[in-house]
């Protein structure tokens, strides 16, 4: 029996850069960091390294996707079909009350979310 | 045939304290985060004393721990949620509860439901029901793992990308993923909101249907909800036309995969229904837009764990950027941050247009393309998953490789079509094996009917 599906899709579909990752798409480590600025998470140098690697391997697999011919295509942003769903502009409280938000925060203080210094 | 008529007419304080029981035989599995036992067995003495009334009075049920639910924290399984106490349910729980029904605990997940098999929580993978060194499958991997034990008649589940068919394949039971926007998502953790939907497991079809019934629904919470159409209908059509993707029954799938989907393919014949070989070469690519629209979407979504109004937030920091930084990056897992840094690159400026853009365009495609099939065949079926639950850490190591066994569930979500995986018996070492189902948008009751009819065969 097998369970290990590397095999499989190299049968299947014979992606590019499958296995042997021998033209990744090349993302420096400048932009890792970058990239991890954008996403607002601080890494450490190891978390780094490792993202530099996947992030490369990853972006080279979903890099088939510019083989597809889409000229004249509408993009699919959403799958209800559904526009403007409207409801009376009245305010609910949804039965949530404001104690057992603000009772949520790491740190409040009177009824307000304390955080450091913005500036 | 039904577990959950086993359940109904009893003391819901033993239903409840047998639930519990079960729960704290099978710790080993780690299916569960957390009980909710105490206020389970208040519902319970509530619904014996008949202030709780319904159609699932005095059935326990699990959730999975993205659902907001009182009586025990909604983690995610991640360390940024894991202190964290929900200051709503969900509708979906909430509904249930509205027939009686009582949750006794939360399920284990890939951390924000991001994976293919629970080992990225962050508290631990849940163990396969039937193997314990493989893997439960995911992300809903302790939804099915309690409900494959019969620790309790039906589980709730998440399926964005494959999240409730492929645990269900891996342990022997039906998971549903319905249409898109049947089931509303208020109060469940958010991941890729143009194909996240909620949705079953049971150990046969009808219960399936009872809780979708009860589940779904048009809900004002949620923009994104379907006006009501779900009802569930006694028999299936006769005489169904049925494709069997070609692209999916290649020699590269497992052999006791091919096997047993082509045994099922045999019982469908044998029941009067035609099936044919089709063809559906886009598969090709839909992982690749998966993993594009998806990292998207769940980027944005989880902005919104800062560290600031509620979760984690790191210690010792001096500035608020330093404050989301560090809050992100101890309450995150590794596939969390990945995720989202993906998402970061592909709708960062100078990109959009080849990826995101490109992505959402090859979705059309592969909706026209199952529109075009849909057009002869009622139903469109093949294997859930490739191979047979792996082993635990088999694939851990390689991102990519634990993204493909998502390549035959990836489909129905990106076209929000409904689809179920339903047991279609075992390999011969005893693993389960999942075929899965497909039909057109809103056909759900059909495409569950077809399946039911199928177990009586």
């Amino acid at each position: 029996m097998r369970t290990n599906i590397a095999p499989y899709l190299g049968a299947m579909f014979s992606f590019r850069g499958w296995g042997i990752i021998d033209y990744m798409t090349q993302i420096s480590r400048d932009d890792v960091q970058h990239l991890a600025q954008l996403s607002a998470l601080q890494l450490s140098d190891d978390e780094i390294d490792n993202m530099q690697t996947d992030i490369g391997n990853i972006l080279e697999y979903v890099n088939q996707l510019s083989e597809l011919d889409t000229s004249g295509v509408e993009p699919t942003y959403q799958l209800t079909d559904l526009e403007n769903v409207w409801r009376a502009d009245v305010v609910d409280d949804y039965g949530i009350n404001r104690d057992d938000l603000i009772a949520l925060a790491p740190d409040s203080d009177k009824n307000q979310i304390k955080v450091p210094k913005v500036l | 045939m039904s577990k959950i008529a086993d359940f109904i007419g009893k003391s819901a304080r033993q239903n409840v304290v047998d639930a519990l029981k079960r729960a704290k035989e099978n710790e080993q599995y780690h299916a569960l985060l957390n009980l909710t036992e105490e206020r389970a067995l208040e519902r319970a003495d509530a619904v014996d004393r008949g202030e709780i009334t319904g159609r699932l009075a005095g059935v326990p049920f699990v959730v999975k721990d993205n659902f907001l639910a009182y009586g025990a924290p909604t983690t995610a399984a991640s360390k940024i949620l894991e202190n964290f106490n929900a200051p709503l349910q969900a509708t979906a729980v909430e509904k249930l509860e509205a027939e009686g029904a009582i949750c006794i605990g939360k399920a284990n997940l890939d951390a924000f439901a991001h994976g293919g098999s629970t080992e990225n929580s962050a508290f631990g993978p849940s163990l396969n029901a039937y193997d314990k060194t493989r893997v439960a499958g995911g992300s809903s991997g302790g939804s099915a793992v309690v409900t494959a034990l019969d620790i309790v008649p039906f589980a709730l589940g998440s399926d964005t990308g494959g999240s409730i068919r492929e645990p269900a394949s891996f342990n022997g039971v039906v998971g549903i993923k319905p249409t898109y926007g049947t089931v509303s998502r208020y109060g469940v953790v958010a991941m890729a909101s143009s194909t996240d939907v909620i949705g079953s497991f049971t150990t046969n079809v009808a219960d399936g249907e009872l809780v979708m019934d009860i589940i779904a629904g048009l809900d004002r919470k949620d923009m994104t909800t379907l006006p009501d159409f779900f009802k569930p209908i006694d028999t299936a059509k006769k005489g169904q036309k049925i494709g069997l993707i070609k692209e999916f029954m290649t020699d590269g799938v497992d052999d006791e995969v091919l096997a047993r989907t082509n045994e099922y393919v045999e019982k469908l014949r044998a029941a009067g229904h035609t099936v044919e070989e089709v063809s559906l070469p886009i598969v090709a690519h839909t992982l690749a837009m998966y993993y594009i629209i998806v990292p998207a979407e769940l980027s944005s979504n989880l902005a919104r764990y800062d560290g600031i109004r509620y979760g984690h937030r790191a210690e010792g920091v001096k500035t608020l950027a330093e404050l989301y930084g560090r809050s992100r990056d101890e309450g995150f897992v590794t596939e969390n941050k990945r995720r989202i840094m993906i998402g970061s690159y592909v709708l960062s400026s100078g990109f959009f247009d080849a990826y995101y853009l490109q992505a959402q365009k090859a979705r059309t495609l592969l909706i026209n393309d199952l529109n075009k099939l849909f057009e002869t065949y009622d139903v469109l079926m093949g294997p859930t998953v490739p191979t047979p639950a792996f082993k635990l850490g088999e694939n851990t190591g390689d991102p990519i490789k634990m993204y493909l066994a998502d390549i035959m569930t990836v489909p129905a979500s990106l076209a929000g079509i409904p689809a179920l995986s339903v047991p279609a018996g075992k390999s011969a070492s005893g693993l389960p094996i999942g075929v899965q189902l497909m039909a057109p948008r809103r056909s759900d009751a059909q495409l569950f009917a077809l399946a039911r009819s199928m177990e009586e065969a």
